[in-house]
């Protein structure tokens, strides 16, 4: 079927949402392999004043976002589709655009609405659809926007309508009390959407505030059970705060993984807000939530502590503390590397709101720009070391793993070039670089890749990451094998396949492999949980690595992490992936690689966080499917997580200045 | 020319009459009109667009899912994807009746039933020919009315 395209008054970039006549003027994207049904949406669309273009593809729809980033307003797409699972696209968007979705189908069983739920969607349709129910598609947009100018701004003043740019942070410290304002805001804002989707099963609750003290406990709680163990009933029980239901927990605690995933891929950015706080996993969480990237370049403290910290939260290791670094120094790492993570936002600071959606890679904002790699750098240095070790450690649980990953990806990267220098890169194959994962398995994979990558290259982890980090642009590719992960081909980690070989060590890599490994465990765990999944995520996250191609070295894994998880659990899904391992390594190679192509819009998140960890990943193997599951623990909740975590990201936008990153806006991540 | 009018009222009535069963089974249902809703100057013969991209979709998607199900074999899955997007389609511009049938066949695939299946198929044929020949009269009749 040939797509038809009515663009015709196309908007311009700037923002349609804040115009006069809203929400006349909206940009829709409706994807639907149905001529009957797309005919007729864009009729009703076209009724209620809107902008529609219409794509029977979801391959050209992805394009067209991807070469527009700021074109669009919402996307409604359709579930079944022949050529990608609706709910991958989903997925895929919410990690590289952070673009309200909307899913419809003629299936109205209540399981498959909750998968949208669960991957991110902010509504879901039943077929045949009534006019009226679209008239109203753009309270959608407005919420993102209000959500995501309260993360930037963390003044709580969001407009209507919000206007996109993203306001610059105010917080320029990382204060615990800024980044628990924003923090707290943030989840406060996740909070309530998050509670509002899930009352629609349970009743309805008082909502619960979750404070920043109120989240220490519950990461401590998270912590002391171990990240695989923790059930709600029993943090609740740790917690033993009156009044919490087990409910609150349960919901905080999906939130957390998604944030946890989305931070490994993202450590880069979270790398600040690691930095500060030593602690026990939860410190570093909640700044990372916040402020982490701010945190992270400015303080340029040891984030591994902070990295550690979360990855520990994360994967409810206690030790996080020496891994944890990675998060940090990838972060800085992504954006030392300017042009991988500018990328994405196409280099334009400002682009928050737009580089917000590329940021999920993890929440990692894209735009953050120069100052935020400088911030990075610094911090990356530092945290060079420290990151990739973390992750390294990190092996536990998938979750951590994805924050590992995050994490390590920027210190991957760094190390990786570093040591990569040393030709362990090579190992990655390229198919690392091919940030491409089309299928969103790419995206897996390439994060496998990179994640692989960096577990093997053990040898980065401390490295002079800093150096390395920073140098991290995705230039350094060339360590990492131009795997030409064929990320986009094939859904399933199947066209992680080139990297074959590689994945295979990658997961070994990362398991053994130092610190890197501990993010790389994550990958590799996730990947063999959830080969899938993993693409998926990743490949949104590789995608734009692919983009990148050259800019990301092997590093870029830090949104691999992300991916990862999020392809992973999106993998699982799809039951696809048989090679996770590949996935992480895409997703490095993806960073590194960018080559790919496909992944473009992705790529710019991705890169950035790729670069970083693609050199982790480079260095250290990802373990690939062999990986202990213990990362994957968690899997499956991951990939709700991821969307609950990518959901709750949109406010994280990455601030120019700061890597502020609301840990748990996971708007943007479709999961 | 009153004769003509009476003509296209009589039709369009009657699909929307409930035939007196148990499920009503009207040919067309509130989606189809909520269509004619959506016409207007712009484009006039939307509705008329939109059934005639129907059917052919449709009889394209009959001709895949008869094939897939005299196959050895049967792919289920693919089987209801086609027929799901008939569900789809059908239910989006409100033929009821094609509906029915599609929901029909879907069943008999689903529990393992070919033979049922392809029976359900033919009456689903039936059903979508006998729409398209109905509303092709009615707009022909249209036409004639108003030109």
């Amino acid at each position: 079927m040939n797509l038809s395209n009515d663009k015709g008054s196309m908007s311009t970039a700037s923002s349609s949402v804040v115009s006069d006549q809203f929400p006349a003027g909206l940009r829709v994207l409706v994807v639907d392999d149905d001529p009957t049904c797309l005919r007729i949406l864009e009729k009703m669309l076209r009724t209620c004043l809107y902008e529609v273009t219409k794509c029977n593809r979801a391959e050209y729809a992805l394009n067209l976002l991807r070469k527009n980033r700021n074109g669009y307003d919402i996307v409604i797409s359709d579930v079944h589709m022949p050529d990608m699972d609706g709910f991958k696209l989903l997925e895929h968007v919410g990690l590289e655009m952070d673009l309200p979705v909307i899913m419809m189908s003629a299936d109205d069983s209540k399981h498959v609405v909750m998968k949208g739920v669960t991957h991110g969607a902010c509504d879901y349709l039943i077929k045949p659809v009534r006019i009226e129910a679209l008239k109203n598609i753009w309270q959608h947009v407005v919420r993102k926007r209000r959500n995501e100018l309260k993360d930037i701004e963390q003044s709580g003043s969001v407009e209507e309508g919000g206007d996109r740019q993203p306001k610059p942070s105010e917080e320029p410290d990382y204060s615990s009390s800024a980044n628990e304002g924003s923090w707290r805001k943030r989840r406060k804002d996740e909070e309530e959407e998050a509670e509002e989707r899930d009352d629609t099963s349970t009743l309805k609750k008082p909502r619960v505030v979750w404070s920043v003290e109120l989240h220490q406990q519950f990461v401590a709680a998270v912590n002391q059970l171990g990240i695989d163990k923790a059930v709600p009933k029993k943090i609740l029980e740790l917690m033993n705060v009156p009044g919490l239901t087990r409910e609150n927990v349960a919901s905080h605690l999906q939130k957390y993984r998604l944030y946890l995933r989305r931070l490994s891929g993202v450590s880069q950015h979270q790398g600040n807000s690691f930095m500060s706080p030593q602690e026990p996993p939860y410190g570093p969480l909640s700044s990372i939530n916040g402020i982490d990237l701010q945190t992270l370049a400015a303080t340029g403290q040891l984030p591994a502590q902070s990295l550690a910290t979360l990855q520990a939260a994360g994967l409810g290791r206690s030790s996080a503390k020496s891994g944890v670094p990675m998060p940090l120094v990838d972060q800085r790492n992504i954006f030392s590397f300017d042009n991988p993570k500018l990328r994405f936002g196409e280099g334009q600071p400002q682009h928050m709101s737009s580089g917000k959606q590329m940021n999920l890679l993890h929440g990692i904002p894209t735009t953050m720009e120069a100052k935020q790699l400088v911030n990075l750098h610094h911090s990356a240095q530092s945290l060079g070391g420290m990151n990739m070790q973390v992750s390294v450690h990190g092996a536990q649980s998938g979750q951590s793993n994805s924050l590992m990953m995050q994490m390590a990806q920027p210190q991957s990267r760094g190390q990786i070039i570093n040591e990569t220098a040393g030709g362990q890169v090579p190992r990655l194959p390229t198919s690392m670089g091919q940030p491409v994962l089309s299928n969103g398995i790419a995206g897996g994979v390439l994060t496998r890749n990179g994640v692989g990558e960096n577990g093997r290259g053990t040898g980065y982890n401390t490295v002079s990451q800093t150096s390395s980090m920073l140098n991290f642009p995705l230039n350094h590719t060339p360590e990492l094998p131009g795997n030409s992960f064929p990320l986009g081909t094939t859904p399933g980690i199947s066209t992680l396949t080139p990297k074959g070989p590689f994945q295979e060590d990658v997961n070994s890599d990362i398991k053994g492999s130092v610190e890197f490994m501990s993010s790389y465990d994550i990958f590799n765990d996730l990947q063999q949980h959830k080969p899938h999944s993993w693409e998926l995520q990743n490949v949104g996250l590789t995608f734009d690595a692919s983009q990148h191609s050259n800019s990301m070295p092997s590093g870029v894994d830090v949104t691999p992490s992300v991916l990862i998880n999020q392809g992973y659990s999106s993998s699982q899904r799809s039951g696809q992936n048989s090679n996770a391992p590949p996935i992480s390594k895409a997703m490095f190679s993806v960073g590194e690689a960018t080559e790919h192509g496909n992944s473009q819009n992705i790529g710019q998140h991705l890169n950035n966080l790729l670069v970083d960890n693609s050199m982790r990943v480079k260095t250290e193997r990802v373990p690939d499917t062999s990986c202990p599951p213990t990362l994957f623990s968690q899997h499956y909740s991951q990939g709700d997580l991821m969307s609950a975590l990518l959901k709750q990201q949109d406010g994280i936008d990455p601030a120019e200045n700061d890597f502020e990153f609301d840990g748990y806006s996971l708007d943007n991540i479709p999961v | 020319m009153a004769d003509l009018k009476e003509q296209v009222v009589a039709m369009r009535q009657s699909f929307f009459d409930e035939v007196p069963l148990s499920p009503p089974l009207e040919i067309l249902d509130n989606y189809f009109i909520q269509l004619e809703q959506l016409e207007n100057e712009d484009n006039p013969n939307f509705v008329e667009e939109v059934v005639s991209v129907f059917f052919s979709d449709s009889f394209n998607h009959l001709a895949i899912i008869e094939e897939e199900m005299n196959k050895s074999p049967v792919d289920y899955l693919k089987l209801d994807r086609y027929l799901h997007q008939l569900k789809g389609g059908s239910a989006s511009i409100g033929a009821n009746k094609v509906k029915i049938a599609v929901n029909r066949t879907r069943e008999d695939c689903k529990e393992g039933d070919m033979e049922g299946a392809r029976a359900s198929l033919q009456e689903l044929r039936m059903e979508i020919n006998s729409l398209k020949a109905k509303l092709e009269t009615y707009y022909e009749l249209v036409a004639q009315v108003d030109p």
